[in-house]
């Protein structure tokens, strides 16, 4: 399992309700399911996932986050988890309102834009950037809002929400974002990994 | 049309009063199981057939000598593996292979005719439930059902809301659309017009009302297949002839076909039963049982379902079971759903749909497992 879900998991107590959001094929609930004794549900929007998920016995509602969310009620899980998909969406600030509505805390994980890699790629190469985390060509890729760690940072700040804890992690090294060490994150981690509250 | 000797039967003693008002008892159920039960009681599946189905699932039907209606799904090593679960299917009552219906006497020993008592889904479902006591079964594994199967399906967790672990309503509805309705009319006017109905009391004449049923069928056919998949199969191919013959007779291979489908239906099934259970779908509002609340049914089961539609279903579409999910989202109930990719219509639960056959399997299994 990716370093990022060991990371997410460990953020998560034992015997909680999580929604996982695009959870693809299902290894990160797996993982909450049988280690963590998780009451877990996914939601899923590719059908050939959906099947790999119930192959594996969980729960999944093919779906889409930005149409679907809106059945469940406020409040109704401990968490939600958002891994690498906020970029994606038509519409982000939509789909991190509904997150922090109906779950208790969200989870959220971005690829991070303003990765040194990122940035020398455009820089040195000109050319759009493609990463370990950003892997697909300008003209395929699902990506539609990339934003830096910082981006996000600024964005739940001036959306009033709460961050409980934010973690960069750069392979198999995570550590703690703080106002004070931002720009030096922003720089050096691929991904920010967002524990966060409204 | 009913082969007594084939049909197993339960008469339930227990009187049963009806949505109608009336109280039914001493009335047969009949049923078919299939797969053993074993000695902890926990591996029973209760199956609910849709409108013209019945309680022979798989293998040959005895009484039509034609293959069960769920052979594809339900068999040893199958989706519903009956290696490992005991499958019972019963006849709904109003239906014609054995259970209590309009071709049964009433207790002057005339026909009942459309004197039978109006039922309703929810009639139906309670009068299955009689089968648990009789196998002593305190709680069922898994109910599943297709179309007016997931009707019952819903329905009964409804009413018996810790009486299954697992629930899959499959291609269905909460609540009869108005195109639905429509077409469950024309059926019923198509039998109503043909002058052998006799006001349903044919069967004392001798004579059926053939062509209306058959006609009834052939309309309701139609609504199982999609545009595409009825494109592909038949196009404008002609029915063994090398050109148009301008005239009425069936020029076109799905002329051919619908003619088959209506002319094999009438050997089999009562048009009298085909009036009532139509009717009994045309009723089915499980909102409306809770003030106009879906969620309200299943406020009161920790039962896990499992929902499945296919894309190309346009009789019970998507969204319909959609809507279930939603309901059952909106009281945080345990809940997966699973649009199914398929160009055979309403019909694709009944065929061979490897994506439909293996997500039921993984989801059956793997629940069993964690029992």
């Amino acid at each position: 399992m990716k370093n990022e879900f060991q990371v997410i998991a460990d953020l998560i107590e034992k015997d909680k309700k999580v929604l996982d959001v695009g959870c693809a094929d299902g290894t990160l609930m797996k993982f909450l399911k049988d280690n963590k004794n998780i009451n877990i549900r996914g939601l899923e929007i590719s059908k050939e996932k959906v099947q790999e998920c119930i192959a594996k016995g969980l729960t999944v509602i093919e779906g889409n986050a930005e149409k679907d969310l809106k059945q469940f009620p406020d409040k109704s899980f401990d968490y939600v988890v958002l891994s690498q998909t906020l970029q994606a969406f038509l519409n982000p600030e939509l789909v991190l309102d509904e997150l922090l509505r109906v779950g208790r805390k969200a989870i959220v994980t971005i690829p991070n834009f303003g990765y040194w890699k990122v940035r020398f790629h455009l820089l040195l190469k000109g050319t759009m950037p493609v990463t370990k985390t950003l892997p697909d060509e300008w003209y395929n890729t699902p990506n539609l809002h990339m934003c830096t760690i910082k981006d996000f940072f600024h964005f739940v700040k001036s959306k009033d929400i709460k961050i409980f804890k934010s973690l960069a992690l750069n392979n198999l090294n995570s550590s703690i974002i703080k106002e004070s060490n931002l720009g030096v994150k922003n720089l050096f981690a691929d991904l920010g990994i967002f524990l966060i509250e409204k | 049309m009913n082969t007594e000797k084939n049909i197993k039967t339960l008469i339930v003693k227990k009187p049963l009063k009806l949505d109608c008002g009336k109280t039914i008892k001493d009335f047969p159920i009949a049923y078919e199981t299939y797969g053993s039960l074993n000695s902890k009681k926990d591996n029973a599946i209760l199956v609910f057939h849709a409108l013209t189905g019945d309680q022979f699932v798989t293998g040959i039907n005895p009484v039509t000598n034609k293959e069960g209606w769920w052979s594809y799904t339900v068999g040893p090593d199958k989706a519903i593996d009956t290696n490992k679960y005991f499958v019972i299917c019963s006849n709904v009552i109003g239906g014609c292979m054995g259970s209590y219906g309009p071709s049964h006497k009433d207790p002057d020993h005339k026909i009942f005719g459309t004197n039978f008592p109006v039922i309703t889904i929810n009639d139906m479902v309670n009068a299955q439930y009689n089968l648990l006591d009789h196998f002593g079964i305190d709680k069922l594994f898994s109910i599943t059902g297709g179309s007016m199967g997931g009707m019952q399906v819903l329905q009964f967790i409804s009413n018996f809301p810790n009486k299954s672990k697992t629930v899959i309503p499959i291609a269905t509805t909460s609540s009869h659309s108005a195109q639905n309705i429509a077409f469950n009319e024309l059926g019923r006017q198509a039998i109503t017009a043909d002058s052998n109905w006799k006001d349903g009391n044919y069967t004392s004449n001798d004579t059926n009302p053939g062509k209306g049923l058959a006609v009834a069928r052939m309309a309701a056919h139609i609504t199982y297949l999609s545009k595409k998949g009825l494109q592909e199969k038949f196009g404008r191919k002609l029915q063994e002839r090398e050109d148009l013959k301008f005239g009425f007779d069936a020029d076109f291979q799905i002329e051919s076909y619908l003619r088959y489908q209506g002319s094999v239906f009438v050997d089999r099934f009562d048009a009298n039963s085909y009036l009532y259970i139509t009717r009994a779908m045309d009723y089915f509002d499980l909102a409306k049982q809770f003030k106009g609340n879906l969620s309200g049914a299943f406020i009161n089961t920790t039962a896990k379902f499992f929902i499945i539609s296919f894309t190309s279903d346009w009789l019970y579409p998507t969204q319909e079971n959609k809507d279930i999910v939603i309901a059952l989202n909106s009281i945080g109930a345990d809940v997966g759903f699973v649009e199914i990719e398929s160009d055979k219509g309403h019909d694709s639960f009944l065929l061979d749909v490897p994506d439909f056959l293996s997500a039921l399997k993984n989801f059956l299994d793997k629940s069993y497992e964690e029992n």
